[in-house]
């Protein structure tokens, strides 16, 4: 179990070797560098272009017909827009599905958009709610096993093998961020230690005491893990941890390049939402320049979010997705709301997955004030590059009419000084920083240092306190 | 020569002073002179301690950011134009003047003492005792 950064031996480890045999080892390997570069289904990461049509095109027709026969919600949509199972032969077909938004999820709540009696479905998950009437989603086993499968393959691109401890501290329970990466990582048969979220030092315990190689949080609580663990004076070489996968939330570059630094790690993004199952709908390879999405499942859009009108490769629009196997929920061209584009550049881990990047913000996220989008990402962005820490807090409000922006920002040890002039000056600097990549003027608070409620959990970025 | 004063960094809101004070109060800190700086949303509590690495440990294990500064105390002769001596020394060294605030540390000595921070502290020093004002490392009892 000595795992070291970045090349993991090829020797079993004792007494553990013969223990797992239900899941599937990484099956093919090959040398880029010193870097061995592993996939869980080589078959299909790795496919051309047209074996995946092939299998993408087969699977739309059959999701098609199973959604007109058991979800008379969908069937009524396409009835509305004249289109039969019939009309789809292809995935050049696809734009001609009506689409499903989260006001659909809300309108068909609960069991609306059930795809297979509840005695098949075998599990739920939910979302937060925190934006109006919680979504739930079905699974049927077959959807428990494709999802998994999913994040299996996510952990393998971040160098997860058999010998690795991976360490789940998402939240267990409704969320399906515990829930999903806990499953990929039996697939992959490491020792998963599912701590789920919480109880920071407990957490620190276990890396050190297990020797965790990986692992699985919120981006939010592994800087807030990290910041814990240099205060235990525990520096990235005393940290047994060499990867991290970390989603459910945006997140900065620069945010990665931080977390990266303080924990010796390699930061990957991972994607995914409770609608479409949960994360590994893509997921990020060693390259770290977007994430694959797992189009064998999961078909990506991008659309012009006014007009609805298909936009082509590279174009930045509303992302859409079309589940392509999932029984119980079966979710077809489902408008995310996030805003992002696609990549088919060739990738240097070999994978033939198209790319997505990271999304710029959910559009749930995305705050117009006076006028103009801002996502909290940007804000994340200014303030690291200018070296303040990612605790912030962004807090809108109307006065007379007229949007205010205001950013808390803790005080770290490394921005104080006694001189007012100087913290002056750099606090305008903020402020410039954030007017050149806002547009817009905000107000920059420095508060105390750990005064920004800090969950364990998804973090609190954004109070809007206009009443409209 | 130099002492080591402590800046902390505190929010512009009732009782962050208050609250700072009651932490040190509890550590059985001595404080010999403060002083406060303050903008509309936030204060630096600049401070003379009997134990400069006790006040630094306790308030970074209370969450509070401080950070430790040189700064010059002066005994001021309690005579009329006392300080006004002072800062001609000073200037006749070209001395440039950060800030300073004044203490009467140790209620009995007597003496009231000036606390500067300037750009050159060495060469402050130089200049006020070859003045022949007296400087303090440690404040009397």
């Amino acid at each position: 179990m000595t795992a070291g950064r970045y090349e993991s031996p090829a020797v079993f480890r004792p007494g553990r070797a013969g223990m797992k045999k239900h899941h599937k080892i990484p099956e093919t390997e090959c040398r880029k560098g010193n870097r061995m570069e592993r996939y869980y289904q080589k078959d299909i990461e790795c496919a051309s272009p047209e074996e995946m049509r092939a299998i993408q095109s087969e699977k739309l027709q059959k999701q098609v017909k199973h959604v007109w026969e058991n979800v008379p919600y969908y069937r009524k949509k396409m009835e509305e827009k004249g289109v039969t199972p019939d009309d789809i032969r292809s995935i050049d077909d696809l734009h001609k599905l009506p689409f499903l938004s989260k006001a659909d999820l809300r309108e068909a709540y609960p069991y609306g958009l059930l795809g297979k009696p509840l005695k098949e479905c075998v599990r739920i998950h939910s979302t937060s709610g925190t934006t109006g009437k919680r979504v739930v989603a079905f699974y049927t086993q077959h959807d428990v096993d494709l999802w998994e499968e999913c994040c299996a393959r996510a952990i393998t691109a971040a160098g997860g093998t058999d010998e690795d401890v991976c360490q789940v501290s998402y939240g267990y329970g409704l969320f399906t961020g515990g829930p999903g990466l806990h499953g990929g990582s039996h697939k992959v048969g490491c020792l998963t230690v599912p701590t789920s979220s919480g109880n920071t030092d407990r957490q620190i315990m276990f890396i050190k005491d297990l020797k965790t190689t990986i692992l699985c949080c919120t981006p939010s609580y592994a800087a807030y893990l990290g910041e814990r663990m240099k205060e235990m004076g525990l520096g990235p070489d005393d940290i047994p941890l060499k990867a991290g996968i970390f989603g459910a939330e945006a997140w900065s570059e620069e945010m990665r390049q931080d977390i990266q630094k303080t924990m010796g790690i390699k930061a990957y993004d991972i994607y995914g939402l409770t609608e479409l199952s949960g994360p590994g709908v893509s997921f990020e390879c060693s390259e770290q320049t977007g994430m694959h999405v797992n189009e064998d499942h999961f078909i990506p859009e991008i659309i012009d979010p006014d007009t609805e009108e298909v936009l082509p490769v590279g174009s930045e629009g509303e992302l859409v997705f079309t589940a392509l196997d999932k029984e119980a929920f079966p979710m077809i061209r489902y408008r995310t709301r996030d805003i992002c584009s696609l990549s088919r550049e060739k990738c240097s881990c070999g994978r033939t997955l198209i790319k997505m990047a990271k999304p710029r913000g959910r559009s749930d996220d995305m705050l117009i004030i006076r006028g103009v989008n801002v996502f909290p990402s940007q804000i994340e962005t200014v303030l690291l590059n200018q070296g303040y820490a990612a605790n912030y807090q962004i807090i809108v409000g109307r006065v007379n009419n007229t949007d205010t922006l205001d950013v808390h920002v803790e005080m770290t040890p490394e921005m104080f000084t006694d001189n007012l002039g100087e913290i002056d000056r750099r606090q305008r600097e903020l402020i410039d920083g954030l007017k050149s990549m806002l547009g817009i003027k905000a107000k920059v608070t420095l508060v105390a240092p750990k005064s920004i409620t800090r969950s364990e959990g998804k973090a609190v970025r954004v109070i809007d306190n206009r009443k409209i | 020569m130099a002492i080591k004063q402590i800046s902390v960094f505190l929010e512009n809101r009732p009782g962050m002073l208050d609250a700072m004070t009651k932490v040190l109060a509890d550590a059985g800190i001595t404080l010999r002179a403060l002083s406060l700086a303050e903008t509309k949303d936030f204060g630096i509590v600049r401070m003379i301690v009997d134990d400069v690495y006790e006040t630094a440990t306790v308030l970074k294990d209370h969450d509070y950011i401080s950070s430790r500064t040189p700064v010059v105390a002066v005994q001021i002769p309690d005579v009329v134009g006392g300080l006004h001596k002072v800062l001609t020394a000073l200037t006749a060294a070209n001395v440039n003047l950060e800030y300073m605030y004044s203490t009467l540390a140790g209620s009995g000595s007597g003496n009231a003492y000036m606390i500067l921070r300037v750009e050159d502290t060495k060469k402050a020093e130089e200049a006020l005792r070859a003045a022949g004002f007296t400087l303090v490392e440690e404040f009397p009892e």
